[in-house]
């Protein structure tokens, strides 16, 4: 870790101000940010704590939205009456995402904005080709260890995976980041690699996400989030689907379904095609697991990581007929 | 050095649930005397020293697998803030060879620990010393290295890594097992795989290294203080009394904290060279690389039987990663030979060099692969001959150890099958594969079964019956969490005949009696003895004083002997004086009385003694005599697979172990419960994963290199089948520490055939494989 500057912000403003710095970076709960430090991949030259700025960290809750603060931790959120009522894709999500210790530490703007876990991403010294640290110096995955790495929007640039699962369930819900004056949906928010996989949002400087708007809904109401993984706890997903469902009165035809993917994608994957091929559909699980495997159109593995082209659309099935057998 | 003394630990007084007295006793279930000190954070570990002029050390690692240094360009780090020395191969200072802990001579006259010629990723080459740790990190990146590069053979399965090379030692054989094989009417033959795998220890490894003078003082986790502190002695051409090692605590070493490594040497060789202490612990990456984790290994098992199951022939042939630059062996037949009885057998084994670190001990080193082969090849046999997988290991029970053609000692395995498979309601379950499920889950159940030997050893200690009538303990062993202090003051409470509160015993430092590796889970059956022969003669003499001192209040008594029991000493039929330990030193003018004890057959000379202690040469054969001596277990596993997932999880464990008598059951069950723990680790999760291309283990960290959380533990039942065994140590235990991981993955991955019909044999089963 080399040496930085630190300043503690003191009013939103201050903060999206000292963005503009050169080499700056915002200090939120640091469970990203001192780890890439310390592994060499982040070198901040100016750290802009942002901790301590007031009125960022709250959650506010009704039946048409939910606002939360960008330094609502994510715990708070994950426990949050409101949130596991109208929300609980985004409840489960969060508990399910790394541990008890960095969920208390972590808050869920900064969730937005962590990075990829390709292992080569995060060791600068042992590989010197990463597109996505270093443009232009090439892809040090394609080719090696890859089971971990994305099925989906990948390109020649980067396979890199997003590993996320609150920004998962929270494109599944139209949600939307807002950056001060910008207000953009979670879903442009995130890029995809291309040819510039060093640009992972659509966030530019004197900018900060300040809060995180996530639109109530039928299918967020009856929504779970249902994540895979070898360890039971505190790891990655495998694969990960977030699943909104709202029946017609007659408690057995689709009128909505909202499907993303987590842990297969370079960014939080929507599923439109799961969701069009279901809509209108009565639901039982033959149809269902029909079209859960719309999921993985376009999927391109590399090796490794082939596992994630059948086990994601399985999750995906699995995550419908539950919310289905819950009346 | 340590102190623990159970009367400053006031919780226990405190809490009325603490049991009665007998806990105390040995046999008893004595609560951790160390861990109120950890729990409050008391308890200081080695990088903990606050020490005046701390420098701080960082390693610069090799970034290609094999291939020559070319140079080392450290210009800029040096004249980087704060930095106070950057050391490469040219310009650290000389380091003598140290004999190998076998005691072997060294084979070179040197040693250089930074490297020029390059092994593995991850080996040290150079290395940086700075004011503070931030500038040290900041200048070691600084440094450049260029390299000539060489192809590596990346891991066992690289297409130049070859056959490897016998081992000839390992070879075992009786009867005609090829001929056996070719006539037996069942036949299975099938291929095992363990990966590698790490010890992955909180805390890291690292040391504190101070000179002053001529005298080396180092505090750095060890498993064998002894051992080490003899290798810093002839690195650095000292006495080995000039070296003291000092390591109280130890926060996990699993077998891989028993050797001074190249690290070790570089913090102490920079600090003699700068005149300060010097500080270097390893980052998490480095601790994948710096020492070996446990080497990868592939077995074949063949086995001919009888239409009954009944073997009639074992072939098995094994093969371990070692080193380019050095030797290891993991003896793959150590459970293949000995598990059951077979008239036909043959074993070899081979090892091939790849470029890695040296693999080191991982948890039952060994017998841990070992088992895996054997007990699911059984498992297998046990399908092809529609016979119950449990039936089957008692229809081929080993009445005597079928290799040393020698009597056990004591085998409760038999018992262990029957209390395992009766608290687990064995009887109930399904033959068929695939035939239990709930829901989405498959339900699968398993069995298998473990041992290892009982390796015997020596050891030394001090008693003192103090003023105060309290007793002291002193021994050089350690205490890395298996329960040293509390089985240590356990034993000498029970022999001298006071409380436990009042037994204060300290470890960890070189400077007491002496110790041997605490590995091989021999560490309790020999200081419980050293402790028990020192702690007798501490209280004859205390009471021969009592006897024959004209001031003793006994002396009139004329009785040949006394009773000490509960700090207080009497007259054997209470017809006398009834006074406290601390009252009858005092009459007699003493303050205290003092015995060293040791386990070393009687005129053992001085360099006998320092050979003991400082190499494992001398450890003695488990089948010496007339008696094999083992421990043995087994375990009951019930597996859920998601059907859609291939994910497995472990849902109920029971395990019945035989480990002989326990010292302190409460600690037995611990640490039994902790080997189960890490054998789900390595059927499931655990895996070093290597890019093929640069040779370098990717997932070098704790949240890629997975070992289970608590999520993936079931309540874990174990249940003691042991009885005193006295062939294998004087107060009648056997091994408990390395034991109860030997067997899990076997069970496990028969639970998983059970569940889903799908034999996965090579590990670890992660949900790719059964999807
Ligand atoms: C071992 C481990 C396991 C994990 N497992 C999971 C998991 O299973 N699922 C999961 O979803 N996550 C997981 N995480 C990621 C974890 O959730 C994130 O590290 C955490 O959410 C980041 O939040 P933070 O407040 O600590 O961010 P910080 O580390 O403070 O910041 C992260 C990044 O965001 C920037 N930033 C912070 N706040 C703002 C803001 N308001 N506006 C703009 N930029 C900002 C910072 O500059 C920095 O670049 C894991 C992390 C670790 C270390
Ligand atoms: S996948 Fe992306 S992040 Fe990983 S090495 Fe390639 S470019 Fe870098």
């Amino acid at each position: 870790m080399r040496d930085f500057s630190y300043v503690r912000a003191d009013s939103i403003e201050a903060a999206r101000k000292a963005t503009a710095l050169p080499g700056a970076m915002l200090l939120a709960g640091g469970t990203t940010l001192v780890d890439l430090a310390k592994c060499g991949v982040a070198q901040p030259e100016t750290v802009v704590d942002i901790t301590h700025l007031k009125g960022l960290d709250t959650i506010s809750v009704d039946a048409g939205r939910a606002t939360l603060g960008a330094l609502a931790k994510m715990s708070h959120v994950a426990d949050h009456a409101g949130i596991k009522s109208h929300f609980p894709a985004v409840s489960e999500a969060l508990w399910q995402a790394a541990s008890a210790q960095l969920r208390n530490m972590a808050t869920v703007g900064g969730n937005l904005m962590q990075r990829t876990r390709c292992p080569y991403f995060r060791d600068p010294s042992n590989f010197s080709a990463c597109n996505k640290r270093e443009p232009g110096s090439g892809c040090s995955a394609i080719g090696g260890v890859t089971r971990g790495h994305a099925v989906l929007g990948t390109s020649q640039a980067c396979i890199a995976m997003y590993p996320g699962d609150l920004a998962t369930a929270l494109v599944a819900f139209d949600a939307t980041v807002h950056l001060g004056q910008r207000v953009l949906k979670v879903d442009d928010f995130f890029l995809l690699p291309g040819d510039t996989p060093e640009r992972e949002h659509d966030i530019r400087a004197g900018e900060m996400i300040t809060a995180i708007e996530i639109p109530g809904s039928a299918a967020a109401r009856r929504s779970t989030y249902l994540k895979v993984r070898d360890r039971q706890s505190y790891e990655f997903a495998a694969a990960s689907a977030a699943v909104g469902l709202e029946l017609e009165a007659d408690g057995r035809t689709i009128r909505d379904l909202r499907v993303a993917l987590g842990g297969v994608a370079t960014k939080p994957w929507r599923a439109r095609a799961v969701e069009e091929a279901l809509k209108g559909k009565v639901l039982d699980e033959d149809t269902v697991r029909k079209a859960s495997g719309l999921a993985m159109e376009g999927a391109v593995d590399h090796g490794a990581n082939h596992y994630k082209i059948e086990l994601a659309p399985r999750v995906v099935a699995r995550a419908i007929l539950k919310l289905g057998e819950t009346a | 050095m340590t102190v623990h003394n159970i009367r400053h630990a006031n919780t226990r007084h405190a809490d009325s649930r603490h049991g009665d007295a007998s806990d105390g006793a040995v046999g008893g279930r004595l609560s951790r005397v160390d861990g109120p000190a950890k729990i409050t954070g008391a308890a200081k570990y080695a990088f903990e020293q606050q020490l005046d002029g701390l420098a701080h050390a960082v390693m610069v690692e090799a970034t290609i697998a094999a291939g020559t240094v070319r140079a080392i360009d450290t210009r800029a780090a040096e004249t980087a803030p704060g930095v106070l020395l950057v050391l490469t191969p040219d310009t650290i200072m000389e380091i003598k060879g140290a004999s190998d802990w076998l005691g072997n001579p060294p084979t070179q006259k040197t040693y250089s620990p930074l490297a020029r010629t390059v092994t593995y990723s991850g080996q040290h080459i150079a290395a940086v010393v700075a004011e503070t740790f931030e500038q040290a990190v900041a200048a070691a990146a600084l440094v450049e290295v260029s390299y000539d590069e060489t192809p590596a053979i990346v891991d066992l399965s690289d297409a130049k890594a070859g056959d490897g090379i016998p081992i000839d030692v390992m070879t075992k054989e009786w009867g005609d097992a090829e001929a056996a094989f070719a006539a037996a009417p069942v036949r299975i033959c099938a291929a095992y795989n363990t990966q590698r795998e790490y010890q992955a220890a909180m805390e890291p490894h690292g040391l504190i290294a101070r000179w002053q003078g001529e005298e080396l003082t180092i505090w750095e986790p060890s498993q064998w203080l002894d051992g080490m502190a003899r290798t810093y002695a002839e690195w650095f051409g000292v006495p080995f009394e000039n070296v003291r090692l000092v390591s109280p605590y130890i926060g996990g070493g699993f077998g891989s904290k028993a050797l001074a490594l190249a690290h070790s040497a570089v913090a102490a060789a920079s600090a003699k060279m700068l005149g300060r202490p010097v500080k270097l612990v390893l980052t998490r990456p480095q601790n994948f690389t710096s020492y070996g984790g446990r080497a990868a290994t592939r077995q074949t098992v063949t086995i001919g039987a009888g239409r009954d199951g009944k073997i009639q022939s074992i072939v098995h042939r094994g093969v371990n990663e070692t080193a380019v630059d050095g030797m290891w062996v993991e003896p793959l037949a150590s459970v293949t030979s000995i598990m059951y009885a077979t008239p036909n057998f043959s074993s070899k084994q081979n090892v091939v060099r790849v470029n890695t670190v040296v693999p080191g001990a991982k948890r039952a080193p060994g017998e841990n692969p070992s088992a895996f082969g054997i007990e699911c090849a059984i498992d297998e046999l046990a399908y092809e001959v529609g016979v119950d997988p449990l039936e089957i290991r008692l229809r081929n029970y080993a009445e005597q150890d079928p290799e040393a053609k020698k009597a056990w000692s004591t085998r409760q395995l038999r018992e262990a099958f029957a209390a395992g498979a009766e608290r687990f309601g064995w009887s109930k379950r399904s033959p068929k594969p695939r035939s239990m499920r709930d829901g989405h889950q498959l339900i699968g159940w398993g069995v298998a079964a473990g041992t290892y030997p009982v390796r015997r050893a020596y050891g030394e200690a001090i008693v003192r019956i103090l003023a105060d009538g309290s007793v002291e303990v002193e021994s050089s062993s350690i205490d890395m969490g298996q329960g040293t202090y509390t089985i240590l003051a356990q034993t000498a409470a029970e022999t001298v005949g006071v409380p436990a509160d009042d037994v204060v015993v300290k470890l960890g430092d070189s400077r007491f009696p002496r110790a041997g590796v605490a590995g091989g889970s021999r560490l309790a059956g020999v200081m419980t003895g050293a402790v028990y022969k020192a702690a007798t003669s501490a209280l004859d003499q205390f009471v021969g004083l009592a006897i024959s001192d004209p001031r003793s209040p006994f002396h009139a008594l004329q009785a040949n002997t006394l009773v000490v029991a509960n700090g207080r000493i009497t007259a054997p039929r209470g017809d006398g004086p009834d006074v406290s330990i601390a009252e009858l030193l005092a009459s007699v003018g003493r303050d205290r009385i003092e015995a060293t004890g040791d386990t070393m057959p009687a005129n053992s000379s001085a360099e006998d003694r320092y050979k003991n202690y400082t190499t494992i040469a001398t450890s003695v054969p488990h089948t010496e005599g007339d008696y094999s001596r083992h421990s043995w277990c087994a375990h009951f596993i019930e597996v859920r697979v998601d059907e859609d997932f291939g994910t497995v999880r472990v849902s109920r464990v029971v395990s019945a172990l035989d480990s002989g008598r326990l010292y302190n059951p409460k600690l037995a069950e611990s640490q039994w419960k902790g080997g189960i723990i890490m054998g789900i680790g390595q059927a499931l999760l655990e895996e070093g994963i290597v890019d093929r291309r640069h040779g370098r283990i990717v997932n070098n960290n704790l949240a890629d290199y997975l070992v289970p959380t608590n999520a993936d533990i079931p309540d874990i039942e174990v249940i003691s089948v042991g009885i005193p065994d006295l062939h294998s140590s004087v107060l009648g235990g056997k091994g408990v520490g390395e034991l109860a991981i030997v067997g899990v993955a076997p069970a496990i991955a028969n639970a998983v055939f059970h569940a889903t019909g799908k034999r996965v044999r090579d590990l670890p089963i992660t949900l790719e494989k059964l999807i």
